[in-house]
């Protein structure tokens, strides 16, 4: 597997909500960056984790089966994933392979922490 | 994204005009061609060799609305130095059904493996019956493509076939990210269902193997169980079960034949 082309910057954002802040290239090859964002934002004892892609630049196939099992781990965890930032294009491949059905979609963080603390 | 990161097409687009947000709008990310358009339900071009029934206006199921346990499937085979990532999936895409073990049809599009295709399938399951299903295109590159399944399949998923240099050689693989799609698919993926998609990938990369040239091909195969969890909610998905709905179009093709006038 190649190597892993994004950063991931974790932050608390209240309301119980962490958000992991994605920069670069979403492929498999990621897989451990992202799982260790998603620890570090679950370790405060986050009830919602928003994954926050305004600064995707490139998803592939590998990049949503990567999510598919991030979503498993959530659910183990009773966690809800949530995702912000997503341009048009991402958006429709969301509904397209039907990850919004299980993942919820916002437009940006502040829709998403309004509905964290309501 | 900060105002530094944004491309310089961008920043020329708001030369002529536009606002930032639009500008950034009208540029295509370099994955846009890879991807499928958005569909909501499947469109099917009739092909011969096939039935071709169980498909037209299924909508797409991921691991997400799948039934039974989820599995990672990684069948892997050491293509050596002399085949290129895009040489392997270059090959595998124009010729995907070739590689196919015997008794298994595979009917895409003649241009070979492309983002928004339909591809159908008659697949051996025994007693005479066909199961006739299909497979949708969902993303294709030069070093991968991805098949996504409709509903009734029998699983809920995807797989990915790709190709990529590890050390001095390239590595072939598919990657099924799964759930049996209802729960007579889950019974019969745990009684058998399992080992024979384990030989069926497992043949198809030797057949690709040995098509590349790659002396005495030997697949690897790693399985792991995801989430042990079964989605009750989608019990009902068992409504779409293509295996139940091949067998009765089975049964009922003699009277269907009986039925039609004379030409």
């Amino acid at each position: 597997m190649g190597e892993p082309t994004v950063i991931m910057d974790v932050r608390q954002a209240g309301g119980s909500m962490a958000v992991v802040d994605i920069k670069g290239e979403v492929t498999a090859a990621c897989e451990p960056v992202l799982m260790s964002a998603y620890e570090e934002a679950s370790s405060a004892g986050a009830a919602r984790v928003l994954l926050n892609f305004t600064g995707l630049e490139y998803m592939n196939s590998g990049g949503i089966g990567m999510l598919v099992t991030l979503l498993v781990r959530a659910g183990r965890q009773r966690q809800q994933l949530a995702a912000c930032g997503l341009s048009e294009h991402y958006r429709e491949i969301f509904e397209l392979t039907r990850l919004d059905e299980a993942i919820t979609i916002y437009a940006d963080e502040a829709s998403a922490l309004a509905d964290a603390v309501r | 994204m900060s105002d530094q990161a944004v491309p310089e097409n961008v920043a020329g687009a708001e030369q002529i005009g536009l606002s930032a947000r639009e500008a950034k709008a009208s540029v295509q990310p370099r994955d846009a061609g890879n991807w499928a358009a958005k569909v909501e339900r499947l469109a099917v071009v009739q092909r011969d060799g096939v039935r071709g029934t169980n498909v037209a206006g299924r909508r797409l199921t991921g691991p997400v609305q799948g039934f039974g346990k989820m599995w990672e499937k990684t069948y892997s085979l050491n293509a050596g130095q002399v085949t290129t990532p895009q040489d392997a999936i270059a090959t595998w895409k124009a010729h995907f059904p070739e590689f196919w073990p015997k008794g298994n049809r595979f009917a895409g599009a003649l241009a070979g493996i492309s983002p928004g295709d339909v591809a159908l399938l008659d697949l051996a399951i025994g007693g005479g019956v066909k199961l006739s299903t299909g497979v949708f295109v969902l993303y294709a590159d030069q070093e991968s493509f991805t098949l996504m399944t409709p509903q009734g399949h029998m699983f809920a998923g995807w797989i990915t076939f790709s190709a990529e240099r590890t050390g001095d050689a390239t590595t072939i693989r598919a990657h099924v990210l799964m759930r049996a799609n209802d729960p007579l698919y889950e019974v019969g993926m745990t009684f058998g269902g399992h080992a024979k998609e384990d030989q069926f990938w497992a043949q198809t990369l030797t057949a690709l193997g040995t098509r590349l040239g790659v002396p005495d091909p030997r697949v690897e195969t790693r399985s792991t169980c995801v989430d042990s969890h079964r989605q009750w909610r989608n019990a009902k998905n068992i409504w779409h079960n293509a295996m139940l709905r091949s067998t009765l179009q089975t049964l009922a093709a003699p009277l269907h034949r009986r039925s039609r006038p004379a030409a």
